[in-house]
């Protein structure tokens, strides 16, 4: 069989054969790999059985990089060309991160997002994620012997749509098949429910390096529902090593400081914080550059003392998503803590008297997150006999809306609903004769568009001259999976429409994308052609496989002549994929989408009526 | 926008089977949701998003008792217009001026026990509200009297809404 050829050595066509699937915790400090092998999930070490890569990446003069302990250790020494905690400026303007103290980089204003100039020059957020993450792939593929089929990378839970897309665009640049993006208290919601079968409504606190997100969940029968979600996207484990960093400037009279001394007691102000997590007192000693040696002591209380005010902040969005939730602190059932951060004694004790209850620690809080996304890659890329899955039920954190008269917001999507989630709103003009009319997307929760984050501005063009308010235009909000929103506008009078779909303005395109792997050809170790061939192949090939599939279990519901252009455009992706063109591919594949397209919406439409016959007769 | 009702096959009432609805949007979702077609083609995640996109709508909607009515009431044809009528009983109108003074005087006392026993109270007010809507709607098919409750509830869902904003105000 001609399908056979295109298998490469060591990779088995047959599809019964488990894809290869990981779950990524990017973190601001550390990132880690999981997988579920045997039916159980495990992070992935590397070749000297480290589980955590420092989420640091550093550029050489030479072109080369470094990331994770390697860029770590030279944080101090080199500091303008290794970036630690990068999570923090995804999908950030400049504005967003001039407050950033301690940060000693140098930004360079970008249309969409912030950049570091870098020794290797000027990289955005994105790239220097995507770094972290080909690591960890490299990793993956490595220790599991093949390319991946898909991976399942987790964001906040209070990410905005441009955090988010920043994300998933890194995730592609590292060359992922970014399968979903999972938020992260839910992915250990999922680690942690299966870990011990647990039911009821619980809460999820995760305090990670650089964000705070509070969710509440609805555990049954398989079910895991998102009920309201909360946090802070600038609040985490930093600014408690950033309030130890300055009471050590203080107690020392120390002098500003040069950049790598700044580093250097930052790290030191890190080592005092989780060394105090299990001791009573700690001696910080550093000498440095500027001849000046601190030799101070920091004990416990002191410690509480100076970091009493984030541990307060944390309860803000607890109280939030409580009365989001309709729920009173004792209708929680468990409170399960995630983000090494939890670990801080104070940290369990304000959540511990606020719900009255003892917080939940039985899951390792680094890696708990990596492990619920492996468990929900593995049921994504299809490992996983029907029956055996289980359903995530996510929601957007934050209310999505549009620009009124005024600079007021009319929400279109309220935080808390439940995405997959869509809505149309009908505008009019208000001139007469307008024949164009722009649009300004936002989220947040304030009234004035002023206090939200700007996602995208566009314009409808085209509107047939009418007199001020006859016009109708149709503006449809869609959230996907991922949490992403995209908008269109149509105007539907007169049977004229125009109609544009706009993606964040941070987003990247495809071109873009392709841009920027075409950049980092000159230094990767890999041929990106190659590779993108190979993908195409593997996913043309599993396009093939499903589309017979379907054929096959829903013959009735295809017309004949339906089946045959379906074939022929079968036929097509196969001669496509046996060839070694990658674009040609691409569209082989949009042409076989195009075929199957209204008898997919047929076969999904069947599904539901099953699903609800099912309950009938259920129920009789 | 379909009929909500018909899409999990319920009775069009307010007085909801919870349970049922609740099984009939998990066995619905499950079927799907794009979860199930992440690896699938794009016409099939397409045609999941979309359903699921629809099942969310319908679910929360009918979850919700101030949309479930609304709902209902469109299905018989009376739109309950809150945006342009905006007229209400000068009593229930003097009641929710005294409301709003006591949520100011609350806030501005940063007082969270007061605020704890106004929304107690609004609560209490919204449940007798929705009893009354039931009763209005399912027992006397009074739909234009229906109407006017639902306006009443979404007029204290918006002070509801301010005292959640004065809550994070005094935090």
């Amino acid at each position: 069989m001609a399908l056979l050829q295109i298998s490469e050595p060591g990779q088995s066509p047959a599809p019964h054969e488990r894809k290869l699937a990981v779950g990524i915790d990017l973190g601001t400090t550390n990132s880690l790999v999981a997988t579920v092998r045997s039916g159980v999930a495990a992070v992935l070490p590397d070749a000297q059985g480290r589980k955590l890569l420092p989420s640091v990446v550093r550029y050489l003069p030479d072109g080369k990089v470094e990331v994770g302990y390697a860029a770590k250790a030279r944080q101090a020494s080199d500091p303008r060309n290794t970036v630690a905690s990068v999570k923090r400026y995804m999908g950030r303007g400049i504005r967003d991160v001039v407050h950033a103290e301690g940060d000693p980089y140098d930004f360079v204003d970008a249309p969409g997002m912030v950049q570091i100039r870098t020794v290797a020059g000027p990289k955005s957020p994105v790239e220097i994620s995507a770094e972290v993450l080909k690591v960890l792939r490299r990793r993956a593929e490595e220790s599991l012997g093949g390319p991946l089929a898909g991976a399942v990378i987790t964001v906040p839970a209070y990410f905005d749509d441009a955090q988010r897309q920043a994300t998933k665009d890194a995730g592609r640049l590292a060359g992922l098949n970014v399968l979903r993006l999972l938020n992260e208290p839910t992915a250990a919601a999922v680690a942690y429910g299966l870990d011990n079968a647990a039911e009821g409504v619980y809460a999820v606190y995760d305090l990670g390096g650089g964000t705070f997100d509070l969710s509440i969940l609805r555990l049954s029968r398989g079910i895991f529902e998102v009920i309201a979600t909360s946090g802070d996207s600038m609040l985490g484990g930093d600014d408690f090593d950033q309030r130890v960093y300055c009471w050590i400037l203080e107690k020392a009279k120390l002098p500003p400081l040069p950049a790598p001394d700044m580093r250097l007691l930052m790290m030191k102000a890190r080592e005092a914080k989780e060394y105090l997590s299990v001791h009573a007192q700690t001696r910080i000693t550093a000498r440095l550059s500027i001849g000046e040696v601190v030799d101070v002591e920091l004990d416990g209380e002191t410690f509480c003392n100076i970091t009493q005010t984030l541990v307060q902040k944390t309860l803000v969005p607890v109280r939030k998503a409580l009365r989001d939730a309709g729920l009173r602190p004792d209708e929680i059932k468990g409170v399960v803590m995630v983000g090494g951060a939890t670990r801080m004694p104070q940290i369990q004790r304000a959540v511990g008297e606020f719900f009255n209850r003892d917080p939940l620690n039985n899951l390792d809080p680094d890696k708990v997150v990596a492990l619920g996304a492996a468990m929900q890659a593995d049921v994504l890329v299809g490992n996983k006999r029907e029956g055996d899955e289980w359903l995530l039920l996510d929601v957007i954190p934050l209310s999505l809306g549009i620009e009124t008269m005024g600079g007021l917001v009319e929400k279109i999507l309220p935080r808390n609903t439940t995405i997959p989630a869509g809505r149309a709103q009908e505008f009019t003009t208000f001139k007469d004769g307008q024949t164009a009319m722009s649009f300004h997307v936002v989220q947040g929760e304030r009234e004035l568009v002023s206090d939200c984050r700007s996602l995208a501005r566009f314009e409808l063009r085209g509107i047939p001259p009418m007199a001020a308010g006859a016009a109708r235009i149709r503006v449809e909000f869609q959230v996907d999976a991922d949490g992403l929103l995209s908008v269109s506008a149509r105007e539907s009078t007169t049977g004229i429409q125009a109609s544009i779909a706009v993606k964040p303005s941070y987003g990247l395109g495809d071109a873009d994308i392709e841009r920027m792997l075409r950049d980092s050809i000159e230094h990767a170790e890999e041929d990106v052609h190659a590779r993108a061939l190979a993908e195409s192949r593997v996913e043309g090939q599993r396009l093939i496989e499903a589309t017979r599939s379907a054929m096959q279990a829903d013959a009735a519901l295809l017309a004949e002549s339906e089946a045959k252009s379906i074939d022929a455009a079968l036929e097509a992706l196969a001669a496509a994929v046996a060839g070694s063109d990658h674009r040609a591919i691409k569209q082989a594949m949009e042409a076989l989408g195009r075929a199957t397209d209204s008898f997919a919406a047929r076969r999904m439409d069947e599904s539901i009526r099953r699903a609800l016959a099912g309950r009938r007769i259920g129920s009789l | 926008m379909g009929n909500h009702f018909e899409l999990f096959e319920l009775r069009p009432a307010f007085a909801i089977d919870a349970a049922r609805l609740d099984e009939a949007y998990r066995r619905a979702q499950a079927a799907v949701h794009p979860d199930r077609f992440a690896a699938a083609s794009d016409a099939e995640r397409r045609a999941s998003m979309q359903w699921t996109t629809r099942l969310n709508e319908a679910y929360r909607a009918l979850k919700d008792p101030v949309q479930r009515a609304k709902h209902l009431l469109e299905l018989h044809g009376v739109d309950v217009a809150f945006e342009t009528n905006t007229q209400m009983p000068p009593q229930f109108l003097m009641q929710q001026l005294e409301t709003r003074e006591r949520l100011e005087a609350a806030t501005a006392g940063k007082d969270a026990a007061a605020l704890d026993a106004l929304a107690d109270e609004l609560a209490g007010q919204r449940r007798a509200l929705e009893e009354a809507l039931g009763e209005a709607i399912d027992e006397r098919s009074d739909y234009a009297g229906a109407a006017d409750l639902v306006r009443k509830l979404m007029f204290l869902r918006r002070i509801g809404e301010e005292i959640d904003a004065a809550y994070e105000a005094i935090e």
